[in-house]
Order: structure tokens, then sequence, then C-alpha cells
């Protein structure tokens, strides 16, 4: 048993919704009991979708229980059917009907559907949401596709002549983050290279699409979490390879139009010598210099963590002080991308721990999901999210892709918006005597409710790891005095680092047994924590 | 509309109590009792929800409660796992350390609730047994109690009845020869539970004690002499207990809108004796203001068309409501659950062709919804965007238990909910 606040991911099931609710032509009916429906809302609501998704719960009661819950079962999938025609039929069991094993599969299959039944074994006390997804994915891809497989050892077949290349791409689901977009942003980069796209799945596919995938040249893999093993299968079956660069930041796009130019014999010339891509001169102007070694933590799932980390550092001069990730199947690739930025990797499902974590690190910019946002809005922290799990305001009305080239000009964008902007940050430094530019003001375009201290909790409430951190370095111990000079001279601070500077100061003092903070030990401890 | 009815004794009898009612089963479209903890942990201030469910009940909670809640919350899931289902010995084991840690990480916790969910029920997890284990050991700082809220025997808000129920046994017993008291049953918000104490004073009702306190400590005692006043509609388990225990229920509507405030308070001003003149001169301000506020709604709602999905058991009473002081046309009145002894007074006032429906088949009741077409749907947030797609105003049914609604100064916030939807309609013209 694990105790549980805030989870990152939903159970198994969930994850098979998402693919569902992503595709078209398919019917998903979950043996669970009534409360399971809540699931609906994450897409009607966060997502704003304007249909429901396609799942018909059985929603079972204790009266059923010990009897009649197979046949709930089979009357639920019949009437699905019936009311709505799928191509192919989802069946599978939530947390409750895993345990009551009422077999959906051979329930499903016994009402001689004319339709393939695809039946989801998705152990939901091992297994989560994105895996989930995977395997929902897989097993539909190898029920649509199998069929058409050729016979093992079969070499692929030539392009004709004159055809151009194409591929599928592989991953987006509802309920993704910003994947909506990515897809829009990718085929337009892979038509400039005059790659077409064959089938987008599960996106938008319908089961009849996923038949046809074998054809296509080759395949993206956008979300290595969730299409990782469709196409490994697929490489395996139809002899399809797979790209391994996921396109997140202006290298990494670089690197995935040479690595799809090879796959499908183009010349990726044209493209590079207009990419578009703002963020690399936005870094370059004087402005930017303020961005130096911003002290950052990253967290997410692994695919996103690692991009946001390499962006934030190569391509913004951030230094990465931290990076995690939730994902514990892709905890490996996690670790090497923290032994290249030379921190230690948090791998964990606990938000408690990354809350402990951020609050040790003292970064000045957290890029996470919406778990981190409410932890670094406690800790008074900047913030911007990079990865689900997300909220209705991660499905932005406007075009904002992650990948591709505008993907770094959003990534640029929204990395250094919550922090102070740099000119406005030299002009408060030089002007702070000044009446509008006094130190207690906020930057104007963060509104009045940055904080750039942490308000430390009240001492009354949940002494978590957390609030004992903060209060630490809140350090409003009694024992501690500042001395008016010292006082006085923290005011000549500007007030974006001043909170700080009072934390490193206190936290100097208590560490050394200093009980009266001098001008003396405000200039020792700036030495000290000076980088 | 604004000449105020003086309050006499009700005769109007001739409503619904008898109307038909459809009975459906198919799939139902809404929360299980786990979700009534969002509004029950707020409540009380200084107790802990600790689900022993699955990943999936802790992810409905965080669902459901969306970003309500940036603290630290008072609830929490001890997920079961793989191997807490190989032996029920060691999932005892695992929940006294989930407990032990929790406890440890809280010590402002004065009552625990442990909470079952269909995994914990399934596997025959004994969570009562567990709780009196777990009282014993944490006696006397913590009380330890269990409660189910699972989907297969709760729906939504039966989450409170459960918890109330379970709690009802560790109430202080009245002395037989104690006076009178008032028991208002079912959590209120705070500032309508301080507006109706300022009326019950006002009065000379009392004393009145509320059920849940706001503090685990400051329960209120129960005996033959308890007058209870059921605040929601859906505490069938806990009224019953209570009765056993002694107290007589005051037959009454449920305090929402001005009528059926003024015939809930009018039910315990005659159980203390109070007249009815009294009772009439101490809310006449409060009525007037409410029915002034009310009369701007009016016009926009009278004639309107209201559909209820089955959610919280609020649905009657709403229903009575828009239909009798806003003017609203009923269609189907959906209700996951139907008490007719405790509704009794709400169905009395349902105008006669009012169509009722408990339980849910929900393909079929969106079939007829999108059949009647009518001008505002009341329903979960699993369908509100889907219908909104379909050209039809909603109005979503959680927004009703999370707000304060009763009470006189409510009822036009109340009303407002209703207009919102239909009123932004109007305005949008893209
Ligand atoms: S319906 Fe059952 S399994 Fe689902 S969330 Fe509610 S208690 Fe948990
Ligand atoms: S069975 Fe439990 S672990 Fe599995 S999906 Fe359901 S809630 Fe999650």
């Amino acid at each position: 048993m694990q105790l549980t606040l805030w989870t990152y991911e939903g159970p198994p099931h969930v994850g098979a919704m998402r693919v569902a609710t992503g595709m078209r032509g398919v019917h998903y009916v979950l043996h669970a009991p009534q409360g399971d429906t809540y699931a609906d809302l994450l897409f009607t609501m966060i997502e704003r979708r304007d249909q429901r998704p396609p799942v018909t719960y059985t929603t079972f009661q204790a009266r059923d229980l010990g009897g009649d819950t197979a046949d709930l079962f089979k009357a639920a999938a019949a009437e699905a059917y019936e009311r709505h025609r799928p191509e192919a039929l989802l069946v599978g069991a939530s947390c409750t009907a895993e345990l009551i094993q009422d077999d959906p599969g051979g329930l499903a299959r016994s009402l001689g559907l004319p339709v393939p039944v695809v039946a989801l074994e998705l152990p939901s006390y091992q297994r989560k949401e994105n895996w989930g997804a995977a395997e929902t994915f897989f097993q539909l891809v190898r029920a649509c596709a199998g069929p058409h497989a050729p016979p093992p050892g079969t070499p692929r077949r030539e392009r004709a002549a004159g055809q151009r290349p194409r591929c599928n791409l592989l991953g987006p689901t509802a309920l993704g983050f910003r994947h909506r977009d990515d897809i829009r942003e990718v085929t337009g980069l892979l038509a400039r290279l005059g790659i077409d796209v064959h089938v987008v799945a599960p996106m938008g596919a319908r089961p009849s699409d996923l038949a046809t995938l074998g054809e296509a040249d080759f395949n993206v893999v956008l979300y290595p979490e969730i299409a990782h093993s469709a196409a490994s299968w697929l490489t395996r079956t139809f002899g399809q390879p797979s790209t391994k660069t996921v396109p997140i930041g202006v290298s990494a796009t670089r690197e995935f139009i040479h690595e799809v130019a090879a796959l499908a014999g183009v010349d990726p010339a044209a493209v590079l010598a207009d990419e578009g891509a703002r963020s690399v001169w936005y870094s370059r102007s004087v402005d930017s210099t303020y961005l130096t070694d911003k002290r950052v933590f990253v967290f997410g799932d692994a695919t996103h963590a690692i991009a946001a980390a390499r962006f934030a550092a190569e391509e913004l001069g951030f230094k990465v002080v931290g990076i995690g990730t939730y994902s514990r199947e892709f905890a490996r690739d996690v670790r090497e991308a923290a032994a290249r930025h030379g921190v230690e990797a948090l791998i964990t499902d606990d938000y408690l721990a990354v809350e402990a974590k951020v609050a040790e690190l003292q970064p000045e910019l957290v890029l996470g999901t919406q778990m981190e946002r409410h932890v670094a809005k406690r800790l008074g922290i900047p913030c911007a999210v990079i990865s689900a799990p997300v909220h209705v305001q991660d499905y932005p009305a406007r075009y904002a892709p992650q990948m591709g080239f505008e993907g770094a000009n959003v990534l640029f964008d929204t990395f250094v918006h919550p922090l102070m902007m740099g000119l406005e940050e030299h002009l408060i430094g030089m002007f702070r005597e000044d009446f509008e530019f006094h130190g207690d003001a906020a930057p104007s375009h963060l509104g009045h409710a940055a904080a750039a201290r942490p308000a430390p909790e009240p001492a009354a409430v949940a002494p978590t790891p957390v609030a004992a951190a903060a209060a630490n370095t809140a350090a409003s111990g009694p024992t501690l005095v500042w001395s008016a000079d010292a006082e006085q001279e923290l005011k000549k601070i500007p007030f974006f680092v001043r909170g700080k500077a009072r934390r490193n100061t206190e936290r100097y003092a208590l560490e050394r047994g200093v009980t009266t903070i001098t001008l003396e030990a405000l200039y020792d401890a700036k030495a000290h924590f000076g980088r | 509309m604004n000449a105020r009815p003086a309050i006499e004794s009700r005769t109007d009898a001739g409503g619904c109590t008898e109307v038909p009612v459809l009975r459906e089963r198919g799939q139902r479209e809404v929360f299980c009792g786990l979700t009534s903890i969002i509004w029950m942990h707020r409540k009380i201030q200084d107790a802990f929800f600790l689900i022993v469910g699955s990943r999936t009940c802790a992810h409905l909670m965080q669902s459901a409660a969306g970003v309500m809640i940036f603290a630290e919350p008072r609830f929490g899931t001890a997920v079961i796992e793989e191997r807490d289902l190989a032996g029920l010995a060691d999932a005892n084991d695992e929940l006294d350390r989930v407990v032990d840690e929790l406890l440890a990480r809280r010590p402002d916790i004065k009552l625990l609730f442990l909470v079952g969910s269909c995994p914990s029920e399934v596997i025959k997890l004994d969570l009562s047994r567990a709780a009196q284990r777990l009282s014993r050991k944490h006696y006397p700082g913590v009380r330890v109690l269990s409660y189910s809220g699972s989907g297969i025997e709760t729906t939504f808000t039966q989450g409170e009845d459960a918890c109330l129920a379970a709690m009802v046994p560790t109430l202080p017993q009245a002395a037989a020869d104690a006076p009178p008291s008032l028991l208002v049953v079912g959590s209120l918000a705070d500032v309508v539970e301080d507006q109706f104490r300022r009326v019950f004073d006002a009065l000379g009702v009392g004393p009145v004690h509320f059920f849940p306190p706001r503090r685990a400590q400051a329960l209120p005692p129960v005996g033959p002499n308890t007058r209870m006043l059921l605040a929601q509609p859906w505490l069938a388990d806990t009224a019953r207990l209570l009765e056993d225990r002694g107290a007589r229920r005051l037959v009454a509507p449920m305090p929402i809108g001005v009528e059926g405030t003024t015939a809930w308070l009018h039910a315990a001003a005659d159980a203390f004796g109070v007249p009815a003149a009294r009772l009439d001169a101490v809310t006449a301000a409060a009525r007037d203001r409410a029915m002034q506020a009310l009369a701007r709604h009016r016009e926009r709602l009278a004639g309107k068309s209201i559909f209820f999905f089955p959610d919280s058991q609020l649905e009657i009473p709403l229903a009575r409501f828009l239909a009798r002081e806003l003017g609203m046309r009923l269609g189907e009145v959906g209700t996951p659950f139907l008490h007719r002894a405790h509704l009794a007074a709400e169905l009395d006032l349902l105008p006669r062709d009012v169509r009722l429906s408990e339980g849910q088949h929900v393909d079929r009741q969106l079939d007829r919804c999108r059949a009647e077409r009518p001008d505002l749907v009341v329903c979960g947030l699993g369908l509100a965007n889907p219908l909104e797609a379909e050209g039809l105003a909603t109005k979503w049914s959680i927004e009703l238990v999370f707000t304060p609604i009763q009470g006189y100064e409510q009822a036009a916030d109340l009303a407002e909910l209703f207009v919102r939807p239909l009123a932004r309609r109007q305005k949008l013209v893209a």
C-alpha cells in the first residue's frame, strides 16, 4: 500500500481511453463501477472535447456481484455495438472488475460481433496510465495491421520510382500535452522535406487506417511513452524503421531532419537553410544575457523532461540543477540525461518528494507538470508547464506546438516569460531609488501576485519535509537578528534577488551559529554563495 | 410576486406524492460516494479521510477536486498494490503502517476516517475492524472510524450519508429528561449555518446543534428529546440511525428557495411551540429581500423548460424551487435515488404532471433529452460540453453541491446559477 495525495498518472484504463478517444470508429466497453465514469470529464472539461469519449461503462453495483456481472457486461457490449457500430471494439476491466475476473474478452467474443474485438489486459495494481495507452495502441495496431503482415523474412519492397516517401506519425492521443499542435508542426516540416504523412495514429485514425500502417516507408515516433512498443512491433513485422529523435528544441529538430531525410532518401539542405527559429537569435540578443546560468529544475514525463532540460541548457544558457521523471519505464534515459547535466536524476511518482527537492534546490525556475506548478507557486518560484499531467490552461486556443522550429519559439517564450524581463530588470536596478521603480514593485508583466519571496508556511500546519525546509530557509527563528546597517544594505539589493539574498544570509548565519547579521556577515554570505 | 404571504399552517395538499416514477437501469454517469469527501473534509476541519482503494480512486479525487485545493489536502488514498492482493493479513499490516505514517505527519488530525472503496469491498478488507484496532492504538489523540464510499454501494452524496451514519454511534447520549433540542443534519456551508443559527436564536428555538460539527470533538448530543431537521435530501441511513437513538424527524421540505426555507423554519418553530406570527416577524425582512432579488431572475427564467440528469438527489428540491418560485417548466427530473419519506413534503409541492426518473440509462436519457430540447439541462461535467456542442444550454450540477444555496440570503444566488448559462448564450454573437 502506498499513501498517495496527488498522482501524476491515472490508472492504465485511462490510458486506453486516451487512445480510444483520440481515434475514430473505436468503442471501448469498460467493466467498471459507476464512479469510474469520472474519467469522461478529463476529456470533456480539461481538453474541452465536444463529444463524449467513446466509452461504455457497465457500472455494476454491489447487488450484481456474485451473480450476473458477466451478463451485465455482455448486455452492455451488445448494446454499445448496436448503438455506436464501431469498426473495432475494445473491451477491458478497471481495477474493481479485474478483481471479479469476468473475462471481458471471452464474453465479448462470445457475442459473435462482426468486428474485431480487442481484449485489453491492463494490470491496474501494477501499471499506470502511459503504460496503458502504449499497450492499448500496440494491441490495436497488432489486431488491425497484423492480418496484412507479409510472411516473416520478406524483404521490404523498394519504393516505386517517382513516388514520394511516406511515413506514419505515431503516438499522439487525446488528453496529450500539445499533441494536436505537434502533429501540425511535424507534418508541415515533413512536407517541406518532400515527405508525405500516410497515417497519424492513434489521434484521428480509424481501425481501417491502422490496417494500412505497413504501407508507409518508416515511422516517426513522436511520443515514445505511447508509441514505442507499437513502433518496434511494426519494425519487426513490416521491416519499417522508426525515428529515435524527438524534435523538441532547435538542435533536436535539426537532428530529426537529418534522421528522416536519411530514412526517406531526400536532401535536407533547403529546409535547414530556412529554419524560421526566432529563438536562436532571441537567445543571442543582448537582453538575454541575464538568462545565463539561471538555475532550473525540470520534472515531467521522460520525453518532455529530457527535451526541456536540453533546450534550457543548450539553447537558453540556463543551468540545470535537477531533473526527474515519474515515468519509471524510461528512468534509464532520464538518468543518462541527468549525467550529461552533471546532476542526479529524481525518479519518483511521489509529488512530496519532488516538492522537497525543489525546496532544497531553490531553483530560479521550475519546468514541470501541473503538480510542480502548485509546488512552485507555494514556494514562490516561477514555473512553466512542459508535460502532462495537464490542466485546462494547457490547451491554449492559439497554435502552440512543442516540436519543430515553431515549437522552439514557443519554448523560448514559455521558459522566459515567467522570469523577469531582462531590460526591465536592468532598469529597475538603475532607477531603484525612483518612486516608480521602488524596490518593492513587482515586475509589471507578472502582476501583483508574483511573490519574490515565499510566504513561510504557517507553522501550525503540516510539518511536512517541505514545510520544515521552508521554515529553515525562512529562518523566522527568534534567535536571528539583522543589524540596522545590514538591513539597510539588504534593501539596496534589487528586490527580485533580495529574498534569496536574505535566505542565503540567514542560512549562512545559522550554520555558523551567528545570531546577529552584520554588514560583514552579509558580504561573507554573498561571497560564500556567489557563483 | 412581491406580495409576501403571511406564514400559516399549510393546507394545500394534493401534489404529486403518488406520481409514477420511471425506473431505469443501465450505465449510470454519476460519481461514487468518495466524491463527497471533497466538501466533507472542509466541513470537519480536523478530520482526515483516508481512502483505502486503487489508483482509480486517487485519480477520481484529484480530477473531481480539480485545482481547488492547493495545500496538502486532508484526504488521501492508500493505494492497494499487487502485493496487498496476495494475502489479507499483509494488507492489514500495510494499512496500519500507512496510518502510522500519516498520523505522524499530521498531528493536527483528531478524527480519521478509513473510507472503503470498490476494491477494498471486493477483496473484503474489513475496515471496521481495522478502525477499531487503530482507534485503540491511537487513543486518545485520534478516533478512527470507517465507512464505505464505494461506487458499488454509494452514489455521490450518499458518501456523506455513510460518513455521518458512521459518526452517529459516537454522539453523546442526551439525558432522557433533557429539554428539547434541535439537531440540523447534513453539511451546510458555514455562512449558511451561521444565518440559520441567528434565525433560531431570534425565534427562541434551541439549543441548536449542527451535524456534522465543524470540529471532531464538538459532537452534538442525541436522545429522545432531539428534534431533527434534515438540511440535505441524501441522509437516509443517518436519519434512521438517529431515529434509533430517539431523535424525532420534523417533516419539512429542504431549505431551498424562499418557500422551502420558510417551511423548513416553520417545522422547527412548530416543534418548539413558536407561533407562526413570531416566525413571520423574525423572517420578514429576509424574505422580502429574497423575493425582490428573485423577481429579477424570474423575468429571465419564467416559461423556460429544464431537464435534470441524476446527480446529487438535490434535483427534486431544485425542481420544486425553479417551478414554483421562478416559473420554469419542468421536463424530466432525474434523481439517482428517491427517498419518498424524506422527500414527501417536496413531492407534495411538485406539479402533478412532473416526470420523475430514478436510476439511469444514460444513452436513453440523452435520447429523451435531445428529443425534448429543453431550454436548460442540469447535468454532470462529462455530459455538459457535448450537450453544449449540440446546441443545448447546460448547468453543471456539481456546482450546486459546492455552492452555498440554502436559506433566504442564498435563494437569488441559486437562481442566478441557472440564469447565467442562458444569459451568456444571449451575449455571445460569434
Ligand atoms: S467507483 Fe469504486 S473504484 Fe471507482 S473511484 Fe469510486 S470507489 Fe474507486
Ligand atoms: S485496478 Fe486499481 S490500479 Fe488498476 S486501474 Fe483500477 S484503480 Fe488503477
